[in-house]
């Protein structure tokens, strides 16, 4: 560690990984919940459940995100951070209001919820992945723009790079399209079009810049490759994401009653949107082997490449999958989305964090890598979670397949209930792997506390 | 007279490598819009026809013969520079520039006169792929100028050498793709029927 204000990261991340474990645990009881309806009812309803798992998902992203610009920063900027107090701050502002909200979303009916944080006020609520009460909106906002004050106050006193303007660029667009949540018009077409403008144009656009950043920094620390070379390929691939990304959008206005040229776009488009990841993996292997030094943390680097592969599949292949129009027109909202859903967002972002993290976290902790013994156990974790994601993402694609020919091609189509119960078989082993995939978890968990003599100290 | 003499096979293709994934990625995506065009026109070939009568052809020539010479004035700069002469490159760029500015200009008619008649990306298939193409393309124009702007601006300053000149290639690279898409463009969109 360079600067003593990094170490504001280090609870950052620890929440991060506290929330994902809370994210899987839900994740296997909706799970769960496909083949067993009323497993833990009405404790935790389904709808609950889910919206716990993915809100969840986004929050500790988003711990993610601000420990890995707080490690970031002060090291690419050569200073110290501009307010570490602020961060400590922000940080525990921000954990208690998402544990509150999940609290809410757990204890109270969601209705009545809505009507406790002031939905009537200026109504945000009840739609997918934005289901946070107001307040708790609005508490994004403040969290997200103090954040960026001190990111971006600590860019403009220091070096100025690359790597933290592409950084910075992502963060700046992940406050400004969360803002699109405020908007909810009656108009159904104009909800649904400005609810992707938060949902794809974060995880499409600007939270790849993020993704770009995070993993060009951990490859110029552990290849000791020229900061030239990666920064160049960074500014194309980011470039590349920008165009496909943002007009690709159009791949969500097929069917929601915008005009028929969404599907032109959207469609090409989109359809190229695996190019820019397919570029990201092979830059993550070029560099590793055109690396200039061994680092110690051999772990990291597995993160590193592994992120290039499993976003490249899950962001890139699987999206292309169901992306173009006349295929979306069957398979739109099926369990083939769930299947893509799981593995880009593991792919992409989830290893993304955890690259940073793997890479960060013994430097915090005042060596330059962990033990052995601790690694051997981290690779333990990352090949339990990824296979057995590709896995969850195997099952979840027959199961989309079969679910689709069942209910929408076949000449004696089935209700969506009766064609579930057709596809349970593949529910039941996407399960399985759950919970192998929560094995992974622990495996990783455990590594952060498995001692072993480590070989250099921090620099 | 003598053999032509081949480029060898093992070497890197002019300008900056990263330009090549970039001309891929946009040829491509180019390339499936003028595939679907072609497959779409074949349902609609009454429709196409009748639709494109309105377009005008004889702009579009004469920006074809602007974007065409231009990139020969480009090809001349790329010359000038590997002759260390980064003061006539910077000329002939400029040069450039100027017929690539000639082509915004009569674009920015051809789509004033489009939207003063009403044509939208919705007025029927054939309107929406002319004005997504087209103004697919113009966008790159525009990019293109941006480009051939820097690096005349630096091969002006003397930024440029016989000996390194990569900026130069690249910049060239690209506009010499944003000129053969309109080279398909035109024809097939304004032309054949």
């Amino acid at each position: 560690m360079q600067y003593q204000s990094q170490a504001v990261a280090k609870p950052y991340f620890i929440a991060a990984i506290g929330l994902f474990v809370g994210q899987i645990l839900f994740g296997l009881i909706m799970g769960l919940q496909y083949v067993v309806g009323d497993f833990l009812f009405p404790a935790i309803p389904f709808n609950v459940a889910r919206m716990v798992h993915t809100n969840l998902l986004i929050v500790w992203l988003l711990f993610g995100f601000m420990g890995a610009a707080y490690y970031m920063v002060p090291e690419e900027s050569e200073t110290e951070l501009y307010s570490p107090k602020l961060a400590w701050i922000l940080f525990w502002v921000f954990l208690v209001a998402g544990a509150l909200t999940v609290v809410g979303y757990l204890m109270v009916p969601y209705a009545k919820l809505a009507e406790m944080t002031g939905n009537d006020l200026l109504p945000t609520m009840g739609r997918e992945f934005l289901e946070q009460p107001l307040i708790t909106k609005v508490g994004i906002v403040v969290v997200a723009l103090a954040f960026l004050f001190n990111i971006s106050m600590t860019v403009l006193k220091g070096r100025k790079t690359s790597v933290t303007m592409v950084l910075l660029l992502g963060l700046w667009g992940l406050a400004v399209f969360f803002l699109f949540s405020f908007y909810n018009p009656s108009n159904l077409v104009l909800d649904k079009f400005y609810w992707w403008w938060v949902v794809h144009l974060w995880v499409e656009g600007v939270w790849e810049l993020i993704l770009g950043a995070l993993l060009a920094f951990v490859l110029i620390k552990v290849t000791g490759v020229d900061r030239e070379v990666i920064e160049k390929w960074l500014y194309v691939i980011i470039a590349m994401t920008l165009v496909t990304g943002v007009i690709g959008t159009g791949h969500h206005y097929f069917w929601i009653g915008t005009p028929g040229y969404w599907q032109w776009w959207g469609s090409i488009f989109s359809a190229m949107e695996p190019i820019p990841f397919f570029m990201m993996t092979v830059f993550a292997f070029n560099m590793v082997n055109r690396r200039r030094r061994d680092h110690p943390n051999k772990v990291a680097t597995l993160w590193a490449l592994g992120t290039g592969v499993m976003a490249f599949l899950g962001a890139g292949v699987w999206g292309f999958l169901h992306t173009l129009a006349p295929v979306n027109y069957y398979t739109h909202g099926s369990q083939i989305t769930a299947a893509h859903g799981h593995m880009a967002f593991y792919g992409a972002y989830v290893m993304v964090v955890l690259t940073l993290i793997s890479y960060a976290m013994p430097l915090l902790r005042g060596r330059q890598a962990n033990s052995n013994k601790a690694q051997v156990v981290e690779m333990w974790g990352f090949w339990l979670m990824t296979v057995s994601m590709v896995f969850i993402t195997l099952f979840l694609t027959a199961a989309g397949i079969l679910q689709v020919w069942l209910q929408r091609v076949s000449t004696t189509p089935m209700p969506f209930m009766q064609a579930q119960d057709q596809v349970a078989i593949f529910y039941w082993a996407r399960e399985l792997t759950g919970v192998v995939f929560l094995i992974g978890l622990i495996a990783y968990v455990v590594s952060f506390f498995v001692r072993g003599e480590t070989k250099a100290t921090a620099t | 007279m003598s053999a032509p003499t081949l480029p060898a096979i093992n070497s890197r293709p002019p300008g900056d490598l990263a330009i090549w994934f970039v001309i891929f990625a946009e040829l491509l995506t180019f390339g499936i819009f003028f595939l679907s065009y072609g497959f779409t026109r074949a349902h609609n070939v009454a429709l196409f026809d009748a639709s494109q009568q309105l377009l005008d052809r004889r702009t579009g020539a004469i920006n074809t013969v602007l974007l065409i010479t231009s990139s020969y004035f480009v090809v001349r700069a790329v010359a000038a520079v590997k002759a260390d002469d980064s003061r006539a490159a910077a000329h002939w760029l400029f040069a450039a520039m100027g017929l690539g500015a000639g082509f915004i200009l009569l674009k920015l008619n051809e789509f004033a006169h489009g939207y003063a008649a009403g044509i939208t990306l919705s007025t029927n298939t054939f309107y929406m792929f002319y004005l997504s193409l087209t103004v697919f393309h113009f966008l790159h124009v525009v990019v293109g100028l941006l480009v051939l702007g820097i690096i005349a601006q630096k091969a002006w300053t003397g930024g440029y050498s016989a000996a390194e000149h990569t900026g130069v290639e690249t910049g060239a690279t690209y506009w010499h793709m944003v000129d053969m898409v309109w080279i398909v463009l035109f024809p097939l969109v304004y032309v054949i029927h």
